[in-house]
């Protein structure tokens, strides 16, 4: 069962770290804890001239899925509008809710599905880049 | 004579119970014990047979429900080795502790020092937070040695002539270690301090003799130990209950009342207020029953055995590292863990797929999480009920999870 969980593709993008740092100059940052479990998210991102974002970073100090959900965030919004975060969020919780079968890495997350626990582990950098866009 | 860990798992109807098509190996009971059939039977009893509420009534079924209850709290004092009319019944360890903060705590005043340390359980700190908040009383932690003892070393240094109360843990909820309680009863003695242990995870492992310890307070949980959740227990020394206010207000609690002026009724009623959690209380009577029904020299043999088992098989796992002591000397079977850059989250998932339940996290104790700079742990207490195939069970599990992530 775990090995449905955790399969090839979530520990390649966990241990990958594709996006993992700080900016230089962000725009915007911004942090998220779950006090629950301790999995804390910061995002940076920095927005260009048309407010695309055009480079992301984050760090994660959470389990697998936290950071496998934050490399596959910063590969899909990476040059994108701020406006597209909102649909960003809704697909991965479509996917976690198993009402849409989800893009590119996010379909990966499907067997968090029946893990309910495990739903905040992979919406946290999602929240942590909403709030520091919303400059919360 | 060996322990009978056999016959003691039948006792336990939910040991029966699969997980994930494979057995359970429960190791989570630092959070929650599993229940005896005899905490069972006492609950169905009393809701089949004597369902009415305590202290009012004359009717005869009013009169079974007070006789259990009132038995009960019989049952927990000599589980503890004090007075019936010490022992309070509260909706739990917090509950208690919170009675404490709340009541004992308006008695002191600004400029007054309250004791704790790094180590304790979030329970045992947001309380007495929130009165210092409230009356401006400063909070002094005790540090925490590096084997996840609290350093009474430090005492001295931290205990003075305001301190107040000293409120510790009996035993650490993550790392197993067992407090020194003489050395910190008397270092509140030399200043004329209380002391109070939150014995949320002492309890589980047998009869206490409270006035042995010395201390003032105690709080335990009943889910902790045995019995039904959403009943605990404060005692307290008789003086010091006598001279403390109500926490809440309502029946029960009182000697009289008028629109002019109300009076209090004596401890331990004066902290039970409203209709008290009878069911539980009643259970948790069955527990402590329970619990002095074992022979406690075989079962802390047993489990400390499990402990070794368990500390030999991590040793074994070169990315396994123990945050607690490293012998099973001072401590008891509480075992924390962690493993090189796999959170303890993922640990407990993949443990659960070998039907291994444990704890995973910060245990509502982040001051030690910090103190380790760890995120988490993954936890095993061990139970009386626990066999070599649980601890077993773990191992395997956490060798997986190391495979998995490599």
């Amino acid at each position: 069962m775990s090995d449905a969980l955790y399969h090839d593709r979530i520990v390649a993008l966990a241990k990958s770290r594709a996006g993992a740092g700080k900016l230089a100059a962000p725009t915007a940052s911004a942090r998220r804890d779950n006090p629950l479990c301790g999995d804390r998210v910061t995002m940076d991102v920095r927005l260009d001239d048309h407010g695309r974002m055009a480079e992301l970073a984050h760090q994660v100090r959470g389990c697998a899925l936290c950071q496998a959900a934050a490399v596959a965030l910063t590969s899909r919004a990476q040059g994108r509008p701020t406006g597209d975060i909102a649909a960003l969020r809704a697909e991965i919780e479509a996917v976690l809710n198993g009402t849409a079968a989800g893009e590119g890495d996010f379909a990966a997350f499907a067997p968090v599905r029946q893990y309910r626990a495990r739903h905040d582990c992979v919406t946290l950098p999602f929240e942590a880049l909403q709030a520091a866009l919303d400059g919360r | 004579m060996s322990f009978d860990v056999a016959s003691l798992r039948r006792q336990f109807p939910i040991l029966s119970r699969p997980i994930n098509g494979t057995a359970l190996h429960y190791l989570d009971n630092g959070a929650s014990a599993q229940t005896p059939q005899a905490v069972l039977d006492a609950v169905r009893v009393y809701e089949t047979t004597a369902r009415a509420n305590v202290l009012r009534g004359v009717h005869a079924l009013a009169e079974a429900a007070t006789e259990a209850y009132e038995t009960a709290r019989a049952d927990v004092a000599c589980f503890l080795g004090v007075a019936d009319d010490e022992v309070i019944f509260t909706g739990g360890c917090t509950a208690a502790i919170n009675l404490v903060a709340s009541s004992y705590g308006s008695l002191l005043k600004a400029g007054d020092e309250i004791v704790l340390s790094e180590l304790e359980h979030h329970s045992n700190i947001v309380p007495w937070y929130q009165l210092a908040q409230r009356a401006g009383l400063t909070l002094r932690p005790l540090p925490v040695t590096d084997d996840g003892r609290i350093d009474v070393s430090a005492l001295p240094r931290i205990v003075n002539e305001r301190t107040r109360l000293i409120s510790v843990a009996h035993v650490s909820n993550v790392t197993g270690a067992v407090v020194d309680v003489a050395a910190v009863v008397a270092a509140a003695r030399a200043v004329g301090a209380r002391v109070m242990l939150d014995g949320a995870q002492r309890a589980p492992h047998g009869p206490l003799d409270l006035p042995a310890l010395g201390v003032d307070f105690y709080a335990f949980a009943g889910h902790k130990a045995y019995g039904p959740n959403g009943i605990g227990v404060l005692w307290g020394r008789k003086e010091l209950l006598e001279a403390m206010p109500p926490f809440m207000g309502g029946g029960s609690m009182i000697g009289s009342v008028t629109f002019e002026a109300i009076t209090w009724a004596p401890p331990p009623r004066r902290f039970e207020a409203g209709t008290p959690p009878i069911g539980p209380a009643i259970g948790l009577g069955a527990a402590c029953r329970w619990m002095m029904g074992l022979d406690w020299t075989a079962v802390g043999g047993h489990e400390m055995g499990l402990t070794q088992r368990l500390m030999d098989g991590l040793a074994e796992v070169r990315s396994a590292r123990l945050i607690g002591p490293s012998g099973l000397q001072g401590r008891l079977p509480v075992v924390s863990f962690v493993l090189d850059d796999i959170h303890p989250h993922d640990t407990a998932q993949i443990l659960d797929s070998f039907g291994v339940a444990v704890r995973a996290g910060h245990h509502c104790a982040q001051p030690l999480m910090d103190r380790f700079d760890i995120m988490g742990t993954t936890r095993a207490c061990i139970a009386p009920y626990n066999d070599a195939s649980d601890i077993d069970a773990l191992l395997a599990g956490v060798h997986e999870t190391v495979r998995r992530f490599a």
